[in-house]
């Protein structure tokens, strides 16, 4: 692998991302996956950064799974799109951040279309307006809030408590990244580093003193592919991605996952635990499978926030062993103490994969 | 004005064939070429198909010809103006010529295969393209090519016939020379199996077809009707393919040792320059515009400017030395009144 050929490629595939003033637009899926993620997202920006970054009550999902699903006609999603950026309006911004890759794609997608059809544009316009009176100014930047953390990643750097290091060998934890298909395999220039050898999760990786693994299914789906799994039929081919993407990565023994998008955290640490209830067989050292994060999860982490108030304790696939290498401080008996200490119940163990 | 000099702009095939022929009519040809040696892209080439002639052994017939022709190296044409009669043409150099006519034969360059990011040209060990590997043949010097490949794959057709990549012209030469690289490959080493992916296999010229069937049967190298869609490179540093054979209806994933990308054929970068300064035409394809593509391929559409070999289009070898003559011919007529 030529180091250098890749570092080529990322500066033809950089943005310039606006610093402050940002409109955010949550997930409608994250906050049951990973908990905790959109919260620390605001507050790295928001409280340790000193970032403007607004949410509104009021905004809904995009309806990019239900278009992506073939639910719903682009029509209507575009309607959906046109009433976020109306709120956007109605607050006083004007840059967009996203935090799920399928809202990124969605929102690019129809800016695009715009500007390719404007006459649907137009009628996007009377669509929005004859429904809800709202009028919408298109967003001058769209990001997606991994963009935000990439431009920040010196920043977080410096704050670092934990690295991603081995604290007792001092070796660079190798660290899979997996993108989403919606960030840049659609519009490549929208996404930093491109489209086949994406940036923004490396990027993150390598100034929190991590090694990014390229491995040959680095590029595959991650099993979600949203009719492989919402298709309750077609359940076993989502699990052969997975499966495939991890026979893949295996020979390199990777130390974590870190993803973009919110469906391939998901699948990749729920399906662990699937595939070795099918096969036997586990992917981490130990009995244990790899973790998998956000990159808001291991923002957190290298910040040095509580694991535990960062929800990794929702994962299938136990953090533990990553915490341990990376020198995490945390009280393996609050795992599951909630709010207020509630004590939220231990979930029961899988016969194969172990967790703590 | 002395109107028996004439410019030649490449010392490639095409210019050095439109010379000697030009210098045997009894003109003064003069060839400015940007590069430190004759010859041009087949100057660096190993072997021609389909009779595999050495490539060095016609640039030095070739040369062998220039005898009392001006060459002018590592030297490129600062300005070009229309007189009442010929041309004021002003060289890198600061050499001021007074021209009868004009003849552009700057060719071709190759594709950059790097800007297919899928098929990580400059970014995995062991992928690289035709010029590359004749560059090997010739010299044995790349430390990409493996020792004893046991897998090697050729891709056709990267970079031409690709609206994406914003060639749409289809290279002409590429499936050829992928053979032909197949050949020689399976010929250095006999254990290996050799793979080629291809769109169409384009084999038009005279024994070419005998060529690819002598691929197949007496050399066994095996042929896929499939555009690979991305390559990536496992922990041993091998290369891996991914395609579709559109003929068996399957998905094929090859482990491969060597993968060799058949780069296309653009237009020069400077061509469209240089004809901005004689005011002629470039064609949509980005090659120059003859006055038309079948009765006057050599003729610009300005009087006095002429063309021969790949700056109107990809070219084989021997069309490029059949129009290097033709436009020595078209120049003579053009001089001395029976154009």
């Amino acid at each position: 692998m030529i180091y250098q050929g890749k570092q080529k490629i990322w500066s033809e595939y950089q943005k310039e991302i606006p610093a402050d003033g940002w409109f955010y637009v949550r997930s409608c899926i994250r906050q049951s996956f990973f908990p905790a993620s959109e919260k620390y997202f605001l507050a790295v920006c928001r409280d340790l950064l000193g970032k403007d970054i607004y949410e509104s009550e009021h905004h809904t999902t995009c309806g990019g799974i239900a278009y992506h699903c073939d639910t719903i006609p682009q029509e209507t999603a575009m309607t959906i799109v046109a009433r976020q950026f109306a709120l956007m309006k109605e607050a006083g911004y004007k840059n967009l951040v996203t935090s799920c890759i399928t809202s990124f794609g969605n929102y690019t997608e129809i800016l695009e279309t715009w500007r390719e059809f404007p006459e649907l544009e137009a009628r996007i316009r009377e669509n929005l307006w004859k429904a809800t009176r709202r009028e919408f100014d298109k967003p001058e930047y769209v990001a997606h809030a991994s963009d935000l953390v990439y431009k920040f990643r010196g920043e977080i750097a410096e704050k670092a408590v934990n690295r991603l290091v081995d604290v007792e060998t001092g070796r660079p934890l190798r660290i899979v990244e997996h993108i989403g298909c919606h960030y840049s395999k659609m519009f490549p220039h929208k996404g930093i580093g491109g489209a086949e050898y994406p940036y923004v999760l490396s990027g993150m990786v390598e100034s929190w003193g991590g090694e990014v693994i390229d491995y040959p299914e680095r590029r595959h789906c991650c099993g979600f592919g949203f009719r492989q799994y919402l298709v309750k039929a077609n359940r076993g081919y989502s699990v052969s991605n997975t499966h495939k993407k991890f026979e893949s990565m295996e020979p390199y023994h990777p130390d974590a996952i870190i993803t973009n998008c919110p469906g391939c955290p998901y699948f990749l640490d729920r399906w662990q635990y699937v595939i070795s209830e099918q096969t036997g067989k586990t992917y981490g050292s130990g009995g244990y499978g790899i973790p998998v994060l956000t990159y808001e999860e291991l923002a957190g982490l290298v910040l040095g926030y509580d694991p535990w108030d960062l929800g990794l304790q929702m994962h299938q696939v136990a953090v533990e062993p990553l915490l341990d290498k990376m020198g995490v401080k945390y009280d393996p008996d609050a795992k599951y103490l909630g709010l207020n200490k509630k004590d939220i119940l231990k979930p029961g163990l899988p016969s194969v994969l172990k967790c703590c | 004005m002395d109107s028996r000099i004439i410019l030649i702009i490449g010392g490639g095939v095409a210019g050095m064939e439109a010379a000697r022929q030009l210098f045997l009519l009894g003109y003064q040809p003069v060839i400015v070429e940007k590069s430190d040696h004759l010859g041009g892209h087949v100057a660096g080439w190993h072997k021609l198909f389909p009779d595999m002639m050495s490539a060095s052994s016609l640039i030095e017939t070739m040369a062998g010809g220039l005898d009392g022709v001006t060459v002018y190296l590592k030297t490129t044409v600062a300005t070009m103006n229309r007189l009442t009669s010929g041309f004021s043409v002003v060289l890198s150099n600061g050499t001021t010529l007074l021209c009868g006519a004009i003849l552009m034969a700057s060719g071709f360059r190759l594709f950059d295969a790097s800007r297919k990011e899928e098929y990580g040209y400059g970014v995995y060990d062991h992928v690289i393209t035709n010029s590359d590997l004749e560059h090997w043949f010739n010299t044995g010097e790349d430390d990409r090519i493996p020792e004893n490949p046991s897998h090697i794959a050729f891709v056709h057709c990267v970079g031409s016939r690709d609206l994406k990549a914003g060639n749409p012209q289809c290279s002409k030469v590429c499936c050829m020379t992928a053979i032909k690289q197949a050949i020689e490959m399976k010929e250095k080493f006999p254990g290996s199996e050799v793979w080629c992916f291809y769109m169409d296999l384009r084999l038009f010229g005279k024994k070419y077809e005998d060529f690819y069937i002598n691929a197949q049967r007496d050399h066994g190298v095996h042929f896929v009707r499939g555009r690979v869609s991305e390559v990536s490179e496992d922990i041993d540093g091998k290369v891996i393919l991914k395609a579709e054979d559109t003929l068996a209806g399957h998905q094929v994933k090859l482990k491969a040792d060597l993968l060799v990308l058949m780069a296309g054929m653009l237009c020069n970068e400077e061509t469209p320059v240089l004809a901005s300064m004689v005011r002629a035409d470039v064609d949509s394809d980005g090659f120059m515009r003859s006055r038309d593509n079948i009765y006057r391929i050599n003729e610009s559409s300005r009087p006095g400017v002429f063309f021969a070999g790949a700056c109107t289009g990809t070219k084989t070898v021997p069309e490029t030395v059949a129009e290097a003559r033709a436009a020595a011919l078209d120049i003579h007529n053009y001089l001395v009144g029976n154009g």
